[in-house]
């Protein structure tokens, strides 16, 4: 007698789920509680993203304005559609007396990134992560273009380059 | 005093124009009221729909145009209307362009015949519920033409899904239908719903009648090809199905007629089943239009329950669809109808 049995368990089985989903539907009806939608231009002022979000590329730097980047070009050469481009000198250093690379203007054509990451995997010194910030809107597309170490930065000493 | 703009309008047109214009004025006036009523029910029930499944999914759902939302379909209709109508080269251009017609026209017809009120209720015949059930069967040959003349591999394969589906759970429906009027004895449906005025036919026919609702709610989602019966036009599968060759307002008179379906089924439901514009115990029935108010919660409770189905219950295979319907439901019906009938017989109705 599968057959009964068969059609009394589908019957409990549906309205099992009946009950989840309505469940979801009346909770969220009657107080939003687990609402997870953003009132996006509304909450820009309190609008706080998690910890992976890939907003931008950004460089760290430490509180004496140091930076960790030694001019590598490593992420310029990962990024598949050169939205980096990175500007180095060569100088005296004054430790070892020996020429070394070091970073003028590190560039971030935000406009063509696609958040793919590879930069940042492939940077061997961490010296660039990933931004917070989510609101780029812009008037015009060159204020996208970024200059991400802050000016007067120098690398931090014991990076080896 | 009871208002009746109804009669009133009807002797304002006598006193402008002669008896048989002033027929053929009113039939017109109606059309387009009800024209009217398609629109808005359409446009409305899109936007119950997105904002229900919002909540459903811990979402809100459209709330920016208009108060709630309300406004969000209509602007999307009017994007529509103002969209290119394509269509593939080798289409059979007549049927291809007359597909849609079917649908809404059929839907309208329909219409028609649904009692919003004791006193709105543009067609009553003595065949009221037979004519509703044969005429809402012309509409999947609509939808069977898009599949057949788009000339397109996935809408024809969603139009002969349609096919099997229809023939399938129509009969469903029908049997679910009978079953309500060996109860009520009478397909007039004005007098379906008199009859409930000593408690609805849920409660007169118990248990074969929650069966009959049952099998009946089962069998109107797949006859509004709602979720978990959307094989005609399963996304994942076969593109949009029948219309995934429309586009604009092509496309927009079988979204809108989809939706109207829905409204029909759940009407349907509620005259056979909750007593249409009846007010539970009789509290309001002095009150004039107050059926009104009445018939559209029950309505919309009904629809509601439909949309709960859609997006609690994944889709259904061709073949168990084909097993659910001829393996499970026709034969409980068919018990259901001899129990119904034996029931009527022996007075055990309540």
């Amino acid at each position: 007698m599968s057959y009964f049995s068969d059609i009394i368990n589908g019957t409990k089985t549906l309205l099992t789920g009946m009950r989840v989903t309505g469940g979801y539907f009346f909770v969220n009806f009657f107080t939003k509680r687990d609402v997870i939608t953003q009132q996006y231009p509304n909450n820009i002022e309190t609008l706080e993203m998690f910890d992976r979000f890939k907003g931008e590329v950004i460089m760290l730097h430490n509180e004496n304005n140091e930076h960790r980047c030694d001019a590598c070009t490593l992420c310029e050469k990962a990024c598949p559609n050169g939205s980096i481009e990175i500007l180095g000198d060569k100088a005296k250093d004054p430790e070892t007396g020996k020429n070394k690379r070091f970073l003028v203007k590190h560039i971030y054509h935000l406009q063509m990134c696609t958040m793919c990451g590879l930069c940042i995997e492939a940077c061997p010194v961490n010296a660039i992560d990933w931004g917070q910030d989510f609101h780029h809107v812009e008037y015009d597309r060159s204020l996208l273009t970024k200059v991400l170490n802050k000016p007067g930065s120098k690398i931090m000493s014991g990076i080896k380059g | 005093m009871i208002l009746n703009i109804f009669t009133d309008i009807h002797e304002l047109l006598l006193g402008l124009m002669p008896e048989n214009i002033v027929h053929i004025t009113e039939l017109v006036l109606i059309a387009v009221a009800y024209l009217g009523i398609f629109a808005i029910l359409g446009l409305f029930l899109v936007w119950l729909e997105r904002r229900i499944a919002a909540f459903f999914q811990f979402r809100l759902g459209p709330n920016r145009v208009g108060p709630m939302g309300l406004f969000q379909t209509v602007a999307d209709a009017l994007k529509l209307v103002s969209k290119e109508l394509t269509g593939t080269e080798k289409a059979d251009k007549f049927l291809y362009k007359i597909a849609p017609y079917f649908v809404i026209t059929t839907a309208l017809m329909s219409l028609s015949l649904i009692p919003f009120s004791y006193e709105i209720h543009a067609f009553d015949i003595n065949i009221g519920l037979f004519f509703l059930t044969s005429v809402s069967s012309v509409g999947v040959l609509g939808i069977f033409l898009a599949g057949w003349a788009s000339n397109n591999k996935y809408s024809l394969i969603g139009g002969m899904r349609t096919g099997i589906q229809m023939i399938s759970y129509e009969l469903s429906v029908g049997m679910a239908i009978v079953t309500m009027v060996v109860l009520a004895g009478t397909l007039q449906i004005s007098e379906i719903v008199e009859i409930q005025k000593d408690g609805w036919l849920i409660y007169q026919g118990h248990i074969p009648a929650i069966i009959a609702f049952m099998i009946f709610m089962i069998a109107g989602t797949a006859e509004s090809n709602r979720t978990p019966f959307d094989l005609v036009e399963a996304e994942s599968e076969l593109g949009a199905g029948f219309h995934t060759e429309y586009s604009g307002m092509n496309f927009a008179y079988y979204f809108l007629a989809e939706f109207v379906n829905l409204f029909l089924i759940s009407s349907v439901a509620v005259i056979l089943f909750f007593g249409g514009w009846l007010s539970p115990f009789g509290i309001t029935d002095a009150i004039p239009f107050a059926g009104l108010f009445w018939f559209i919660i029950k309505v919309l409770g009904v629809i509601f329950i439909f949309m709960w189905f859609r997006w609690t219950f994944p889709r259904f295979r061709i073949d168990q669809l084909l097993t659910l319907e001829w393996k499970f439901l026709l034969p409980i019906n068919m018990v259901n109808i001899v129990l119904m009938a034996l029931m009527v017989w022996l007075g055990l109705t309540l």
